[in-house]
């Protein structure tokens, strides 16, 4: 098993080489810097600043997207408030304060058959952890499910087609794939080739998938969110609750948890 | 002519730093979270986060929630509790070549008393930051921090038991700082330092729900800079001990206008979240300013607001 292991964090200056709009309100951001690229693990994040300005006064953290040739890092996502829009106005060749890569990623299995289930932003993190699983290709086999609103925030579909995954979808409103939610997607006949499950997205999904693994002992592990201050550990700001009733740090312990030890509200 | 660099060590009490800025408690970590980040051998020193003599699981999330240009959080002192600081996190500290400065909070004197006992034992601490000032735990720490009697009574135990500088941290949620300022000078305080955070609260519109669990929390960051300001300039008047200014310190400027104020080092808290090196940059910023001011020391330059 390849651990998910923390790798050494830094505080560097990145360029911007893309800031490009993908779909609805989401975008995609490409940086060059080696430092971290040659590092990261999936599951990682980035605190990005994304102004200079004391409003927003904190980094925002983002999940890595991808990496490519070990220099370029790839971030999606989805602007919702004061920080993400802020982001979309920077350009090709602007300069990004970044501290990363930061927390504790995913640990994954190359030999057993692997499922993602991503909601919405969700697939930002797995993507990543697809493309590390399948270069390293040792033919078990490797499928998603995926969810969101819509066809249009239906992300990544193509590319992780093009990587020969076997790629399942859900719309709420049906425009794309089955109509409905992600997990409806988590048949039975997919859970009695008894996959190990990697998830990210909204909470009340997140809870579902961490259900149904525990109903069917699968082995299962979650990439939980919390509002950040620091992201390095020093704040105590980010806990989340564990069955053991330990508060642990999402941005240190975390982001990726067994979704057997998160306690589930 | 080569100019000889100006010298930034500071005194307060036996306490000697090699230059005026330390870390704030709690924004921090023990110090080990920045190694990477942050030359540490380079700082005035290190304030680690507060600590108790039971470890505390803190706060039910969430803790923290951003306002304009702050940062509200609720933490509820989580730490790990004096033994364990001892056993795991003093070695690492111990390391380095800076003073480390312990914060300590307690439900009640006797608490207070212990700690102080405690960390006076062991090797590897320069001073004690006593925190009476915490918003955010029910018993105990902020009802000592807002009476002056009170103030002066846990210092007058903390002096008793440590045989360490101690410096009392006030707050700010208070209608005469000067009052408890003077009040634990008088109790036998090396040092004050202040802000501690002001109490505040965020509501979601939306949802008409409080932003953080525990409903208020303390406010800091720049938002509060002014104020912390206001009260440093007047407790620097009002005391003849050091005073450790803190609240809203980003940069080297903001850092110096509580120098010009009457503080004799200051802390920088929130700062290290948005920019880990906020504080090797501080440093450097007051250098070239005094350089450039034709100030042969930071000394000088504490307390010389022209009005
Ligand atoms: C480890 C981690 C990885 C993440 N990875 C990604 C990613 O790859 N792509 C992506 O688009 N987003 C990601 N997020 C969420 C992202 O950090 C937030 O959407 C962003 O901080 C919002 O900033 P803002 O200033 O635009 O929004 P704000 O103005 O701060 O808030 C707008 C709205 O967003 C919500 N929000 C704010 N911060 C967060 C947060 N940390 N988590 C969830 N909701 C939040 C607020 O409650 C509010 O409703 C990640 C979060 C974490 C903790
Ligand atoms: C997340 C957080 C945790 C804190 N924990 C403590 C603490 O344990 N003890 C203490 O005396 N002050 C604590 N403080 C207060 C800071 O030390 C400082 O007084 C305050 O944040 C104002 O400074 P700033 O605006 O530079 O952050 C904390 C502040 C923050 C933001
Ligand atoms: S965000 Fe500060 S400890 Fe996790």
């Amino acid at each position: 098993m390849v651990r998910g292991a923390r790798s050494k964090m830094d505080q560097v200056t990145a360029t911007v080489l893309e800031n490009r709009f993908v779909a609805s309100s989401v975008y995609r951001l490409r940086i060059e810097a080696p430092a971290i690229a040659r590092v990261v693990r999936p599951g990682q994040f980035l605190m990005l600043r994304v102004g200079q300005t004391l409003d927003p006064l904190l980094r925002r953290p983002f999940s890595i997207h991808a990496v490519h040739d070990s220099r370029t890092v790839d971030i999606l996502y989805r602007v919702v408030g004061k920080g993400t829009n802020l982001l979309t106005a920077i350009k090709k060749g602007g300069k990004l304060d970044i501290v990363g890569p930061l927390g504790r990623g995913f640990s994954w299995r190359e030999d057993l058959p692997s499922l993602f289930v991503a909601g919405g932003m969700g697939i930002a993190p797995l993507f990543f952890l697809a493309q590390i699983i399948t270069q390293n290709g040792t033919g078990a086999k490797t499928s998603v499910l995926i969810g969101a609103r819509n066809k249009i925030e239906l992300l990544c579909v193509k590319e992780l087609k093009a990587m020969g995954l076997q790629v399942e979808a859900a719309t709420e409103d049906g425009s794309a794939g089955k109509r409905g939610l992600v997990t409806d997607l988590l048949t039975r006949k997919i859970i009695t080739s008894r996959p190990v499950l990697y998830t990210c997205g909204p909470y009340p999904m997140l809870r579902a998938v961490a259900h149904l693994a525990r109903e069917h002992g699968l082995s299962c592990q979650v990439s939980l969110e919390s509002f950040m201050a620091c992201g390095l550990g020093a704040c105590l700001g980010c806990v989340a609750e564990m069955r053991n009733g330990d508060l642990v740090r999402v941005c240190k312990e975390g982001p990726v948890f067994d979704a057997y030890e998160v306690a589930w509200k | 002519m080569k100019k000889t660099r100006p010298d930034l060590s500071v005194r307060i009490g036996l306490l000697r730093l090699q230059n005026p800025v330390l870390t704030a408690s709690g924004t921090f970590g023990y110090g080990q979270e920045y190694a990477g980040l942050v030359d540490l051998n380079r700082l005035g020193g290190i304030i680690v986060k507060g600590l108790s003599l039971q470890p505390r699981p803190g706060n039910m999330p969430p803790r923290t929630v951003e306002t304009p240009c702050g940062l509200l959080n609720a933490i509820g002192l989580q730490n790990v509790g004096v033994e364990n600081f001892i056993a795991d996190k003093l070695p690492f500290l111990r390391n380095l070549s800076i003073p480390v400065i312990v914060n300590i909070l307690g439900q009640d004197i006797k608490e207070y008393r212990k700690l102080a006992e405690r960390l006076s034992s062991v090797e590897g601490i320069a001073a004690l930051e006593v925190n009476i000032s915490c918003p955010n735990v029910k018993a105990g720490g902020v009802v000592f921090g807002t009476d002056y009697k009170a103030a002066a009574r846990v210092t007058r135990a903390v002096r008793a038991a440590a045989e360490l500088p101690i410096i009392v941290k006030l707050s700010p949620n208070v209608t005469d700082i000067v009052n408890i300022a003077r009040a634990v000078e008088e109790a036998g305080a090396d040092a004050v330092s202040l802000i501690n955070t002001l109490t505040g609260m965020a509501i979601d519109v939306e949802t008409r729900r409080p932003k953080l669990h525990n409903v208020t929390g303390g406010l800091s960051g720049p938002a509060i800079k002014p104020v912390a300001l206001r009260m440093v300039w007047q407790v620097a008047g009002a005391v003849k001990i050091p005073v450790i200014g803190c609240g809203g310190i980003m940069t080297a400027a903001d850092a110096l206008e509580f120098l010009i104020a009457g503080a004799c080092a200051v802390q920088v808290g929130t700062a290290n979240f948005v920019n880990p090196r906020a504080t090797m940059e501080i440093i450097s910023g007051i250098e070239e300013y005094l350089v450039r001011h034709n100030f042969k020391d930071v000394k000088s330059l504490v307390g010389s607001l022209i009005l």
